[in-house]
């Protein structure tokens, strides 16, 4: 199709700032510490359903994190070694995925007016703006 | 949520980016947690310490940060006892990493007792709001000590040090403190029992606030291990020790129930989780008087404590057992993959997950005659 429509969706800003990237979605929960390779930005839990992937520059759609609150400090070590996503996306923050991103200052957005899970295909475009909160996602 | 003044201007940054981000953290969380307004806390007790834990990426994050705390503030343990590192077998790369950790900490003014009881350096005032993230001091703080206190995480806690106040939620409002499950008990406990009893209670009631019913009352050593016990198997953050209005949902043990102990051929005999008190040092030294120890016994207390103890602890380590500060078992890669033996509910159920050691409770009394070999 040489036309995409843009849907625009509204949520909660948690973390400040903008990003714009490919989605990845997952309907698992994500512990970034020992989920999460801060040197590659690759899920490396072989039990997660994204084991592998890559999360660099990406828009990271979670409904939340899990795990130790040592993830905070996995995130800020991404960001720093470049490998960070563009922006994440929960259905519902909690307080190490929270803390992370703002610390990070990576775009955080969650409490969309839709399910972003079932909303969001991995591969589409989606631009998060963290600043008005909204997103914006290729159709 | 409600900002007054002063907080609109630490979030837009007059006081620097250091506390904007902390505070933005707090509105975070405020936000998420359904909080109407901050609230100023009289300390704040910030886990995340030992290399072990926080790795490469905690440090880095310390190292990058400059500021200060607001409000006295101490730490969770470390991996290893800063002076005693070399007779733990703690190797010299870890122990680098673990003082940059430390002296990172102290530069942003915080007080480095590495203690899992910070109540017994400083009792907070009765009802105060507190920022601590050891488990088992915020189940102290809140259930023996009547103050408030939620079960931070570390980031959490420190960005409330750096600012000085927490969003008023959870275990602040009066109405999350009221009891919802009662626990009958109708046979004496005494000593271990009681973290074998907190075991076994936090598997069945997770996160609920327990009203207990015992024979006799517990003394505080004793609510500290049933507290440190909750905490672990379950999230209990607040538990009523003293005999109240029975809930409508009552569990009645029996001595069954809570008999976990078994006895074993341990590679290490570990006491002190969390910190020994000076009634438990005292304890200790009266079980070991006169004996030799022949089997690895090490006992964790705090350095503030040990260093008001020195003729109890010279007793204790004369017998051939070490006293150890600053450090906590699980955290410690002293103890990875090594046979476990402890007294502490707590120690059980994190031994064989964070240590990758065969872990075994007995009473203190059997630890200690299983460190004689007699």
């Amino acid at each position: 199709m040489a036309f995409s429509m843009l849907q625009r969706i509204k949520g909660r800003i948690i973390s400040k700032g903008i990003g714009e990237g490919s989605a990845v979605v997952t309907h698992q929960p994500l512990s970034f510490l020992g989920g999460v390779d801060p040197t590659q930005g690759v899920i490396k839990d072989p039990k997660h359903e994204l084991y592998g992937t890559s999360i660099v520059g990406t828009i990271l759609t979670f409904p939340q994190g899990k795990g130790s609150t040592v993830g905070s400090y996995v995130m800020y070590q991404l960001k720093r070694n470049g490998k960070a996503p563009a922006a994440i996306i929960n259905v519902s923050s909690e307080t190490i995925v929270a803390v992370g991103a703002i610390i990070s200052n990576i775009p955080l957005i969650d409490r969309l007016e839709v399910d972003p899970i079932a909303a969001i295909k991995s591969g589409s475009r989606v631009f998060v703006n963290c600043v008005e909160g909204f997103i914006e996602v290729e159709t | 949520m409600h900002l007054n003044r002063n907080d609109e201007d630490t979030l837009a940054g007059e006081l620097g980016p250091v506390k904007q981000k902390a505070m933005e953290i707090l509105v975070a969380l405020g936000d998420i947690y359904g909080a109407e307004k901050l609230i100023p806390i009289e300390s704040a007790q910030i886990a995340g310490v030992s290399y072990k834990t926080i790795g490469e990426a905690g440090l880095e994050y310390l190292t990058d940060l400059t500021g200060s705390v607001t409000v006295p503030t101490m730490l969770n343990p470390m991996g290893m006892d800063r002076y005693k590192w070399r007779q733990m077998g703690i190797k010299e790369a870890f122990v680098e990493k673990q003082l940059a950790i430390i002296r990172r900490y102290e530069s942003l003014g915080i007080d480095a007792q590495c203690t899992c009881t910070p109540y017994y350096v400083k009792a907070p005032r009765k009802e105060a709001h507190l920022s601590w993230s050891e488990s088992s001091a915020v189940s102290y703080a809140n259930s023996v000590l009547g103050a408030r206190t939620n079960r931070e995480g570390g980031p959490s806690a420190l960005a409330a040090a750096l600012v000085g106040k927490t969003p008023d939620y959870g275990y602040h409002l009066d109405e999350n403190r009221v009891p919802d499950i009662s626990i009958k008990i109708d046979f004496p406990l005494a000593g271990a029992d009681f973290g074998a009893l907190g075991y076994v209670v936090g598997k069945i009631i997770n996160s609920q606030v327990p009203q207990f019913s015992f024979v006799t009352p517990p003394s505080d050593d004793e609510l500290k291990a049933l507290g440190a016990g909750m905490a672990a198997t379950g999230s209990v953050a607040l538990f009523y020790p003293e005999q109240g209005a029975m809930s409508s949902e009552i569990i009645e043990l029996e001595r069954s129930d809570v008999d976990i102990y078994s006895s074993s051929e341990p590679d290490v005999v570990v006491l002190g989780c969390p910190h020994c008190s000076r009634s438990e040092l005292t304890e200790i030294a009266r079980l070991l008087e006169g004996r030799t120890v022949t089997r690895p016994l090490w006992i964790c207390t705090s350095r503030f404590v040990a260093d008001r103890c020195s003729s109890l602890i010279s007793r204790i380590e004369a017998t051939g057992a070490r006293v150890i500060c600053d450090t906590c078992m699980i955290v410690s890669p002293a103890f990875e993959k090594r046979s476990m033996m402890v007294n502490s509910g707590k120690a059980l159920e994190y031994g064989p997950n964070l240590c990758n050691s065969h872990t075994v409770i007995g009473t203190t009394s059997s630890c200690v005659n299983t460190a004689c070999n007699t």
